[in-house]
């Protein structure tokens, strides 16, 4: 027997509500975790990944040794984890003598794996490297700018697809409303071969031109790094257009409705069957029943027939 | 300066996401350096800034005591959505029967007439109006059962009433998870439905099939089942063969005949199939022709010896002298 089941606290209702299907989406949130080996390198791009996107991302500390995304049933615990966290992107780190530090982007679409890109890291330089005006350090959970240089974002399948999860990872939420002197950073992702993608993160330094617009500096503030394209897994065709589906809230055509300058709002109605024979009446009584009537009427001849039938005999 | 501004047209810029794209530039010869990559990448990433910045910032904007703020159009590089799109929820069973009877949902006012008291009370909760369980005397009617407790009798009715809603609400639930649109906050309890997303209901185990898997577990012992004890509630296992049946071997009266005509029924059974095995129609019938045939061939040989016998001695006289003495012999 089946029981329902609601949650016992507002708290727990409101949290279930936000993570409920909705037309308009929250922003997609980062799930950070590592297999059972990881370098000091990639330590260190986890965290700073981190870092970026500290207002909607988890980190996960420990070891995890089942989970293999490009293999048939080493994805069930990162599904879970999904589920558990409510992320739909995950940044996998693992470290071995094949695939040295090792970084799988994967986006999930209902908590089920939708793609997979998998990138070596290399030449890492981490933010505490670099040195500039701390004034003009980006501030957590700004907006931003996001540039892609390079052919190879066009021609090579690999790049295309890593463009649009590295867009999906980095653009945080959609906004409909932006402050401009909040702007303050700018990922620069730049194809260097078929195979390579140099990684940096920059401050923007506004400078007055003359014009409404500023001229616009990049600070390198780092971190930086190079992205070497190992292993990537498509979506599945079917999967990708039920994901890619858009709801239309545009309001529905108005028929019939005109304007007049004279009379003002002009509408035709037409009526529809009224549907007389289907219209349950307020109390059924006996006699309005129309099949008994209708049994009697035909009923009537052989009645009679067989009455005086009996009669003759 | 044309160059440039050409440069700029063949852009693309995704003004929803802040998003900027160069699809033109590659480098001829990769930079000797790191440092020389990195400053070629920052140059035209800088372009790209400007480019995305140049858009923006000419975009309607408000004051606001933080800064101008402008209202962004919707992204055009399209990303996969996060989960489904929220599925309609199914209508209840009421809401199909009240469309098709027309009914209207009508608003109650929220406080009542208590007639009791005299006052205006709640409709529903702690202490409502025309409560039944407050009132002290429920008068007798004729229809009246004696014996019975009427205030028992309405609080058990009140509780089957509460019961009866309790799972229609389930069989509404239950349509509405079957549809995907079960509401966000309700979970069905064991079957551990995941929060969001779909996931088929595990199929329920029928009566039937229940009390077969008993039925097999009861017979696993070495009497079959037929000397174990028997739970409260648990029936006896079926036997779902015919039992064998002995019939009285002494005639008598009632059964003893049965037994005879049994065997005899049998018996005749048997004759009747193998009847047409006594008489071998064909058997017969070859043994016959082939008599016939034996009788004539021996009359033929009889009558043929004198005629034939004379032609091919004659013949055979002059060359073989030793050959007729031979055919003489062997006669």
């Amino acid at each position: 027997m089946l029981k329902v089941k609601t949650p016992k606290t507002g708290k727990a209702r409101r949290e279930l509500k936000k993570r409920a299907p909705k037309l308009e989406e929250n922003g997609k949130k980062t799930l950070i975790l590592h297999g059972t080996k990881t370098s000091n390198v990639l330590n260190s791009v986890l965290t700073q990944i981190y870092h970026l996107k500290k207002d909607s991302a988890v980190k996960y500390s420990r070891k995890n040794a089942d989970i293999r995304p490009f293999e048939s049933g080493g994805e069930t615990s990162l599904e879970f984890f999904s589920l558990k966290t409510d992320c739909s992107i995950f940044v996998f780190g693992s470290h071995s003598k094949k695939r040295p530090d090792n970084l799988v982007i994967g986006r999930t679409y209902d908590h089920h794996i939708y793609d997979l890109v998998e990138v070596g890291v290399e030449n890492f330089k981490p933010m505490e490297t670099f040195t500039y005006d701390k004034k003009l350090a980006p501030q957590a959970g700004s907006k931003p700018f996001i540039a892609f240089i390079g052919e190879g974002f066009e021609n090579v399948e690999e790049l295309k697809h890593l463009k649009e999860v590295l867009l999906d990872l980095l653009r945080g939420e959609v906004v409909e409303n932006l402050n401009l002197s909040g702007i303050d950073r700018t990922y620069v992702c730049t194809a260097v071969s078929s195979n390579r993608v140099f990684f940096t993160h920059c401050a923007l330094r506004l400078k007055k031109s003359g014009t409404i617009v500023p001229r616009m500096e990049l600070v390198e503030v780092g971190p930086s790094m190079d992205f070497v394209v190992r292993r990537h897994r498509p979506p599945n065709e079917s999967l990708r257009k039920e994901a890619m589906k858009i709801v239309r809230d545009q309001p529905k055509k108005v028929k019939n409705v005109s304007q007049d300058p004279v009379t003002g709002k002009i509408a035709k109605v037409y009526m529809p069957d009224q549907k007389v024979r289907e219209m349950n009446l307020p109390n059924k009584a006996k006699g309005v029943k129309r099949e008994r009537r209708e049994a009697k009427r035909k009923n009537e001849g052989n009645e009679h027939a067989s009455k005086r039938q009996k009669e003759d005999s | 300066m044309e160059t440039e501004q050409q440069q700029h047209q063949q852009l693309q810029v995704d003004l929803g996401n802040l998003m900027a794209f160069n699809p033109h530039h590659h480098f001829p010869s990769l930079p000797s350096s790191r440092e020389n990559l990195v400053k070629e990448c920052l140059k035209q990433g800088t372009e790209l800034v400007q480019a995305i910045a140049d858009n923006l910032f000419n975009l309607p904007a408000t004051e606001d005591v933080d800064g101008p703020i402008v209202k962004l159009p919707p992204p055009t590089t399209r990303l996969p959505r996060e989960k489904h799109i929220p599925k309609p929820k199914p209508p209840t069973k009421w809401e199909l029967f009240a469309k098709a009877r027309g009914i209207k949902n009508r608003k109650k006012d929220k406080i009542e007439y208590d007639e009791q008291t005299g006052t205006w009370k709640r409709r529903y909760g702690y202490d409502h109006a025309n409560d039944e369980d407050n009132v002290p005397i429920i008068e007798a009617k004729m229809t009246d059962e004696p014996g019975e407790d009427p205030f028992a009798k309405r609080r058990s009715e009140k509780k089957k009433h509460v019961e009866k809603q309790e799972k229609n609400r389930l069989q509404n639930l239950k349509q509405a998870a079957k549809f995907g649109a079960l509401p966000s906050h309700v979970q069905l309890a064991a079957t551990a439905l995941p929060i969001t997303g779909t996931q088929a209901m595990p199929k329920k185990v029928s009566k039937d099939e229940l009390g077969n898997v008993a039925g097999m577990a009861a017979t696993a012992t070495a009497s079959g089942g037929k000397f174990d004890k028997k739970l409260a509630g648990e029936k006896p296992a079926k036997h779902s063969r015919k039992y064998r049946k002995f019939l009285p071997v002494v005639e008598g009266t009632g059964i003893g005949k049965q037994e005879k005509e049994q065997t005899d029924k049998v018996l005749n059974q048997l004759l009747s199939k193998n009847s047409h095995e006594i008489l071998n129609v064909n058997k017969a019938v070859n043994m016959y022709n082939v008599k016939k045939e034996k009788k004539k061939r021996n009359r033929e040989e009889k009558s043929s010896a004198t005629s034939s016998k004379l032609k091919p001695k004659k013949q055979f006289k002059k060359p073989l002298k030793k050959g007729s003495s031979k055919k003489g012999k062997a006669k």
